[in-house]
């Protein structure tokens, strides 16, 4: 542990590494959207997705006040409300959709979902 | 009946009824040592007490070290004392973080031996018996004989568990129940962390125990653990929206989310919240009731209906965990209470006279008193009369409140100096539209319900929403 | 520049959110998925907290970890067991390839800009003292009508959620679905 401290002095935590943190994220919430057969584990997916957007929107606003923020430097922060929002919404309204897709068809499996297949 | 002597009474039962305890009566009956150790113990605090507000009319104790009303302080010294050492930071910060973890877990822990016999001695008391009173003085020790004795049992994993969903919720509801001590204030430089959206910290923090609820009852693989687990969750969403709306308007009133402001707030115009929002004091108590699984509201786990609700497939300690995070929460809910509604650890200007933190357990003690009182008095409510209750009474009228102390907000940041005049008209306008609305919308929606209910109706699917809905068009 | 204790949350932080992400894909079990991605939606909470955004990460608490997660529980428990697996579709190929594409392009724009060169001298950690007063301030002023059209959206999305699932039929009203 003692070599370590110094090392660990120099290093300083920029931008870029919670650009990788949130792309490693987002890579991963994109192949469970894609990749997954139900319904929910879709829905999981894409809040992973959000998620890594909201913590890319708070890295900007937190790093780089030089870009044009204006007199707002928490506009970020505001954003990520509404980000937030929409996400409530959707997640309500793809769970409903979700519990109204297996009542009609008696499966949440998206693959089995063919009704506009020809 | 004090007056006929007990050893004439007829039968063992009226003998109890005739020795009815009183303060008074227990006084007089305790045995020597108590008496004078009692004396010493009193006589020690008021001499403690009197050095303390020696010293303060003194002017000696101007946030020293010493400074024994308000033992952040003396941390803060500390911490300063090490930063000047050369001491790194993280260390600084570890050493802090661990008195406050400390102090929060002791806090915790010596109310795991004393609650439950506290709690079972009050309602002994309330229901004329004796409660526990074998193991040690006054049956103190039943809790650690119990706690020896729950360690003892065997785990027993129910067949078809799911192995790692079932560990997992013991251990996670520990979480919101100690961490939501963390912004709870007991004096002024007194808190763990004074976060600047402590209100909001506490609400998120309290949703967490959902989940943990959620996944033990579906991880047990029992059908009691999963009605169980579903009344709870139903219920533990339905009520945090009255207490998000009954801390709105309390933040809206203090303008401030951090709870050592809100605590200034009252301090500062000496009036306690509970008096100018009795309306927001109400549904925040009631609905913490229903939050952490008390008496009144404890449908969750009604060991008549359904047999320890969530848990009932946990055994030995991790079944004790739960009870434990009960008896955690139920104080957790009275220091919030206290913060919010009852001047937190001010007194009217006793706080400089007594330590702060003194004048909150008190005021904890005092709401978890009532608790048991509660517990000790009403019967258990239906499911769909306590979602009902939510729903259809206690977030409207909640909302209507927001709206009005909106308009005492805006009106109390164009005031200069907001008197007596300003907070009592404040005050009034509640507490008679809290009336207002009170009868009103028990006379527009509680008849109908009462006259229907009657018929016995089975329940049959979760919890008794069968019922409900069977209520709301008989058949 | 930064302090140990900070680099080391940050670490761990990312860890858990990264991995725990991970297994929400691994896992074959979609109640195992689920907490895993309560552990994510935690973690992620963590990091606003090191990018000193305390109001957000504790929303980010209340509105993922205890509401979103608890839907997807109510959901996950009113569909059959037999669909409550995990499993992959056929895209698992073109999906893998797709999100490595795009954590890949990512992690490339992250890596071989120089943020400081582009943004100044100002790229410095900006610290925020009080965040929840300047949210206000911009929520109700600012963006005034975007609150009003996402508080719009809520109520939309709320009786929408309530109408999709309610039974038309009037008949069997189970009760579960409310």
């Amino acid at each position: 542990m003692i070599p370590e401290i110094p090392a660990l002095d120099e290093l300083s935590v920029t931008l870029a590494h919670y650009l990788l943190v949130s792309g490693a994220v987002f890579g991963i919430g994109v192949v469970i959207a894609l990749a997954k057969r139900n319904a929910v584990a879709v829905l999981m997916g894409v809040e992973l997705m959000l998620n890594a957007v909201n913590l890319t929107i708070l890295a900007f606003s937190r790093f780089s006040s030089a870009f044009p923020a204006g007199d707002a430097p928490l506009a970020g922060h505001a954003f990520v409300v509404f980000v937030l929002t929409v996400a409530a919404a959707e997640a309500a309204v793809a769970l409903a959709l979700a519990v109204l897709v297996y009542r009609r068809r008696e499966t949440v499996d998206l693959d089995r979902v063919n009704l506009l297949r020809w | 009946m004090s007056h006929l002597p007990a050893s004439q009474s007829a039968t063992p039962m009226l003998r109890q009824i005739a020795e009815r305890p009183t303060v008074r009566g227990a006084l007089m009956r305790a045995p020597l040592p108590v008496k004078v150790f009692g004396a010493l113990f009193v006589l020690g605090f008021l001499a403690l007490n009197a050095g303390i507000a020696y010293v303060v009319i003194d002017g000696r104790l101007d946030g020293q070290w010493y400074d024994v009303r308000d033992l952040g302080v003396g941390v803060g010294a500390l911490t300063d004392w090490m930063r000047d050492q050369g001491v790194p930071e993280v260390a600084v910060y570890l050493t802090s973080a661990i008195v406050g973890a400390t102090g929060v877990l002791s806090l915790v822990g010596v109310w795991l031996i004393i609650g439950p016999w506290l709690e079972r001695r009050a309602i002994a008391k309330f229901q004329v018996r004796m409660g526990p009173n074998r193991n040690g003085p006054f049956g103190l020790f039943q809790s650690l004989a119990d706690a020896i004795k729950l360690m003892q049992k065997e785990v027993i994993i129910p067949r078809g568990a799911d192995k790692i969903l079932y560990f997992i919720p013991p251990v996670f509801i520990f979480v919101p129940a100690l961490l939501g001590w963390a912004v709870v204030p007991w004096a002024p430089e007194m808190t763990y962390t004074d976060l600047d959206v402590g209100v909001l910290f506490t609400i998120a923090i309290s949703s967490l125990g959902v989940l943990a609820v959620f996944l033990a009852g579906w991880a047990s693989n029992n059908h009691y653990s999963l009605l169980g687990a579903m009344r709870t969750v139903a219920m533990m969403v339905s009520y945090e929206i009255p207490i998000s709306l009954s801390l709105l308007s309390v933040a809206m009133l203090t303008s401030s989310m951090r709870l050592s402001e809100i605590v200034a707030w009252q301090s500062n115009y000496n009036v306690w919240m509970i008096v100018i929002l009795p309306f927001a004091a109400f549904a925040f108590l009631f609905s913490s009731t229903a939050e952490i699984n008390r008496t009144p509201n404890d449908i969750g786990e009604a060991e008549s209906e359904i047999v320890a609700g969530f848990y009932t497939e946990y055994s030995g300690m991790k079944g004790g965990l739960f009870m434990a995070v009960e008896l955690g929460n139920a104080i957790l809910v009275g220091a919030l209470m206290s913060t919010f509604f009852l001047g937190g650890y001010t007194m009217f200007g006793l706080e400089t006279w007594i330590p702060g933190y003194l004048i909150l357990l008190t005021k904890i003690m005092t709401v978890y008193l009532f608790f048991v009182w509660l517990r000790a008095t009403l019967p258990r409510f239906r499911l769909d009369q306590l979602m009902g209750f939510a729903w259809k009474f206690l977030i409207p009228i909640s909302m209507v409140q927001v709206f009005v102390v909106a308009i005492q907000a805006s009106v109390l940041a164009r005031v200069d100096a907001p008197g007596v005049f300003v907070l009592g008209s404040f005050a009034i306008i509640n507490l008679s539209m809290t009336i207002l609305l009170v009868r009103l919308w028990a006379s527009r929606m509680s008849v109908s319900t009462i006259q229907q209910a009657t018929k016995p109706i089975l329940t049959q699917v979760v919890g008794g929403l069968r019922a409900a809905e069977q209520i709301r068009k008989p058949v | 520049m930064d302090s140990p204790a900070f680099l080391l949350a940050f670490l761990i932080l990312s860890g858990i959110t990264v991995t725990s992400a991970l297994l929400v894909f691994v896992a074959r079990n979609l109640m195992h998925a689920l907490a895993f991605l309560v552990l994510s939606f935690l973690g992620m909470a963590g990091l606003f907290m090191t990018l000193s955004a305390d109001f957000i990460a504790i929303a980010q608490i209340l509105i993922y970890a205890g509401s979103i997660s608890v839907l997807m529980v109510f959901a996950v428990m009113l569909t059959p067991l037999a669909s409550r697996d995990n499993g992959n579709s056929l895209y698992v190929i073109p999906a893998l390839m797709g999100g490595a594409g795009i954590a890949g392009l990512v992690s490339l724009v992250a890596i071989e800009t120089d943020w400081a060169e582009h943004s100044g001298d100002a790229l410095k950690a900006a610290d925020f003292e009080r965040t929840v007063p300047v949210i206000g301030d911009l929520l109700l002023g600012r963006y005034v009508l975007a609150f009003e059209v996402a508080s719009v959206l809520l109520f939309i999305a709320l009786l929408g959620a309530i109408l999709l699932v309610q039974d038309r039929d009037g008949g069997d009203a189970t009760g579960e679905a409310q």
